[in-house]
């Protein structure tokens, strides 16, 4: 008698378990077609991309590699805004919307810095040196704006929910366009450039100084970046809040010291940014930072968000396509510039959220 | 299985007085007095007004901005659905709002002038195009819509919240720019470009044609659109799927172990909010007698955002209050106090411009110090200021 329900019990706790394993065996075959299919559709895609490449290069060679310099001057500049997102996101998680609009913001400052202030509108010894000392300048300024906007908008939130921080970084990007437009005019404003405005030819490719200038400036930043973040004390401070912002304050790291430091370094390579845009392109207006901000986040998307290196692989990667996409014969056009953009951002998000170089993500509890 | 059902039905009851006063259907007396009183008082009174006082509403209150602003609460609505309750931050609201937009543009016009088919339309049967009736088109969009609410819901569905928020963004970036660019699509006229279809047909109700500037029965349909959003709010709120919406808004992973469908329940959110987006473009199209691709800018998304955030998000009656202000403000306060302030001083300070300072400040502000509304929700409120009681603070405020 006694042992019928026991056996009764075994038998059950077997078809149980032949029934969980068949379950797992469902699931994961179910997990596979779903990864047989993201992986198709991202092969066919990219597929897709080369053909097009490969088709625009037989086509016009020149053009091809003309539009690629022009793409890869503009990946320069995304590099510097993209890392700037790249650092916040890192040490908060937060996405900092403003971010763009500062870029913007420092491209007005350098504008009336040089033009306004000191006159300068030529190219000339006086006009480089007025450049170096607005770079300074300017990273100056918008590393200071970076931090109060943090210390004053962010910092008490930095335990609310997620929800709280991103609508608040939503008003501070409307805020700073408000400066924008008192600042610079509701409309585009062109500027004269102290950069010299010539271009060398090699092989029927055009290149301007400009763009020679670009990678002149940007190039030292991001090493000087690079060494602070890996080299010194305050990196590792950094790279300790990023990992654990808890643990880094029992170790007696400052953490609100560091977070301000990170949005400082942000904020004066997006001031960089800025005035380069400013000075290579002549143009400023209040809603550029938008625009830029989403592409530069697009990038650091890309590289693998809170990925430094990542951050710059994946802006000149962006830069590139939506120079291409702008330049090539057969492409959809600078009208379709930014949907373009965005298309990656959406199918990045589909199927790689976490970028090329970024490491798969955890889900926290 | 019965038990928890029970639970969950009895804990909703047993909520806080906003919910209470306002409980199911109660409201909708409230709503039909204050709404036939407005209506009264516009279609009747104002005109036997001495003139100071006539003027004095044109100048502060014109009808044409009580019919925008009710439009705005449709959508304010349908973004209150995915951000309030289920807690989706969805930063991409105006791709709704445009695409309900050009369901009217293309179902109610002469835009597509290869054809000719009619359905209950007012337009005269010869006329080219497709022209069907308001309630019709009305429907076809907010189902298109809610289709395109899935469709961009779907693949976001994995993401995390700002994650999510970046891609919505992105949505509602690509969706205008694709009707803006939308000329020459291979040849095919999607969208009429930059220059919008215009004019769109005139609503049909009892065999009466309502031209552009029939305000007071045109206030009456969109009042009754908005009541509609109301009740869908209300009673979707109250049952299964609203209370898995809000298991999901403040824990996914609980709601998930408890057996909340979380894909289920986001899609629906979304389809729900992109319903009304639909409907509150399609009654657009007919306020302004046109779409136009230059008007869906990113701003509407972060407008409508501030509406929510402004009368608490999750409180239906929190969200009409703010949408109501915010809408009254950006289309006729702020011009009209600029006016009188220069006027009465001899400045001439550009007000309409520091809309951008002010919508800035409210989400700032809101966030910061009443980060549950001016008409908070009780839950919501509890959620928002959990963080403030616990102990283990980085920043130390």
């Amino acid at each position: 008698m006694e042992s019928a329900p026991v056996s009764h019990s075994i038998d059950r706790d077997l078809l149980d378990k032949k029934k969980g394993v068949e379950e797992m065996a469902k699931t994961s075959s179910r997990f596979s077609t779903r990864l047989l299919i993201e992986r198709s559709a991202a092969s066919i895609i990219i597929g897709l991309v080369f053909f097009w490449l490969a088709v625009n290069i037989v086509k016009s060679p020149s053009q091809f590699f003309q539009a690629s310099v022009i793409g890869i001057g503009n990946g320069v500049l995304y590099a510097l805004i993209a890392l700037g997102y790249t650092l916040v996101y890192g040490i908060i998680e937060l996405i900092n919307f403003a971010h763009g609009d500062l870029f913007m913001l420092g491209g007005v400052f350098a504008a009336t810095f040089i033009s306004v202030w000191f006159g300068q509108d030529t190219p000339s010894s006086t006009g480089y040196g007025v450049f170096f000392l607005c770079l300074i300048a300017v990273m100056g300024f918008c590393a200071t704006i970076n931090v109060a906007i943090e210390r004053f908008a962010y910092r008490k939130l930095r335990k609310a929910p997620k929800l709280a921080p991103l609508i608040t970084a939503v008003g501070v990007s409307f805020i700073i366009q408000f400066i924008g437009i008192r600042w610079n005019g509701s409309g585009p404003k062109t500027w004269d450039s102290v950069l010299p405005a010539g271009e060398f030819v090699i092989s029927g490719v055009h290149i301007p100084y400009t763009t020679i200038i670009s990678f002149v400036v940007t190039i030292p930043l991001l090493i000087l970046m690079t060494f602070i973040v890996t080299k010194t004390r305050r990196g590792k401070a950094m790279r300790a809040t990023a990992q654990d912002a808890d643990a880094a304050r029992l170790m007696g790291i400052d953490v609100n010291k560091t977070i301000a430091f990170t949005f400082a370094l942000g904020g004066a390579l997006a001031g960089a940014a800025g005035l380069l845009f400013q000075q290579t392109r002549g143009v400023t207006n209040y809603n550029l930072g938008y625009q830029l901000g989403l592409i530069a986040f697009t990038s650091a998307v890309l590289g693998g968000i809170g990925n430094l290196s990542g951050a710059v692989l994946g802006a000149i990667l962006i830069g590139l396509i939506q120079g291409l996409n702008d330049g090539l014969p057969i492409g959809l056009g600078q009208q379709w510039s930014q949907t373009v953009v965005f298309t990656i951002l959406i199918l990045l998000m589909v199927f790689r959220p976490t970028g090329l170089l970024g490491k798969p993500m955890v889900e926290k509890v | 299985m019965k038990i928890p059902s029970i639970k969950f039905k009895k804990a909703g009851k047993s909520k806080k007085q906003i919910d209470k006063v306002f409980d199911q259907s109660k409201w909708i007396r409230g709503f039909t007095i204050v709404t036939v009183a407005i209506w009264v008082f516009y279609a009747f009174i104002v005109d036997l007004l001495p003139y100071v006082i006539a003027s004095f509403f044109q100048k502060w209150l014109p009808a044409s901005t009580v019919n925008e602003s009710l439009v705005w609460v449709i959508c304010a609505l349908g973004l209150n659905i995915v951000v309030g309750y289920a807690g989706l931050l969805d930063l991409g609201f105006v791709a709704f709002w445009a695409i309900g937009g050009y369901c009217a543009g293309w179902f109610m016009s002469d835009f597509f002038y290869q054809v000719n088919i009619h359905f209950g339309s007012m337009a005269p049967a010869e006329q080219p195009g497709i022209h069907l009736s308001f309630w019709a088109v009305l429907f076809i969009g907010a189902l298109v819509c809610a289709a395109f609410g899935v469709i961009i819901g779907a693949p976001t569905l994995r993401l995390k919240s700002d994650y999510l928020a970046l891609v919505t963004l992105g949505f509602g970036e690509i969706i205008p720019q694709v009707f803006y660019n939308g000329e020459n699509i291979g040849g095919f006229n999607l969208s009429n470009g930059s220059k919008g279809i215009s004019p769109v047909d005139n609503i049909g109700l009892f065999g009466k044609k309502l031209g552009p500037f029939d305000l007071d029965w045109k206030y009456l349909i969109f009042v009754c659109l908005a009541a509609l959003m109301v009740f869908i709010s209300l009673r979707i709120r109250s049952g299964r799927l609203g209370r898995a919406w809000l298991a999901i808004r403040e824990d996914e992973l609980a709601a998930s172990m408890m057996g909340v469908p979380l894909m289920r329940s986001k899609l629906a959110a979304y389809a729900v909010g992109a319903f009304s987006g639909g409907i509150g473009g399609v009654a657009f199209a007919t306020h302004v007698n046109g779409v136009f691709a230059d008007r869906f800018s990113f701003s509407i998304s972060i407008i409508l955002l501030a509406m929510v955030v402004l009368g608490g998000m999750g409180n239906v009656w929190g969200v009409i209050v703010g949408a109501l202000s915010i809408a009254w403000v950006n289309t006729t306060g702020l011009p009209a106090f600029g006016e009188t302030v220069n006027s009465a001083l001899g400045t001439n300070i550009n007000f309409p411009s520091y809309n951008f300072l002010l919508f800035g400040g409210i989400l700032i502000f809101m966030m910061l110090y009443k980060r549950e509304g001016l008409l908070p929700e009780s839950r919501l409120k509890q959620i928002m200021h959990e963080a403030d009681d616990s102990t283990s603070n980085i920043g130390g405020h």
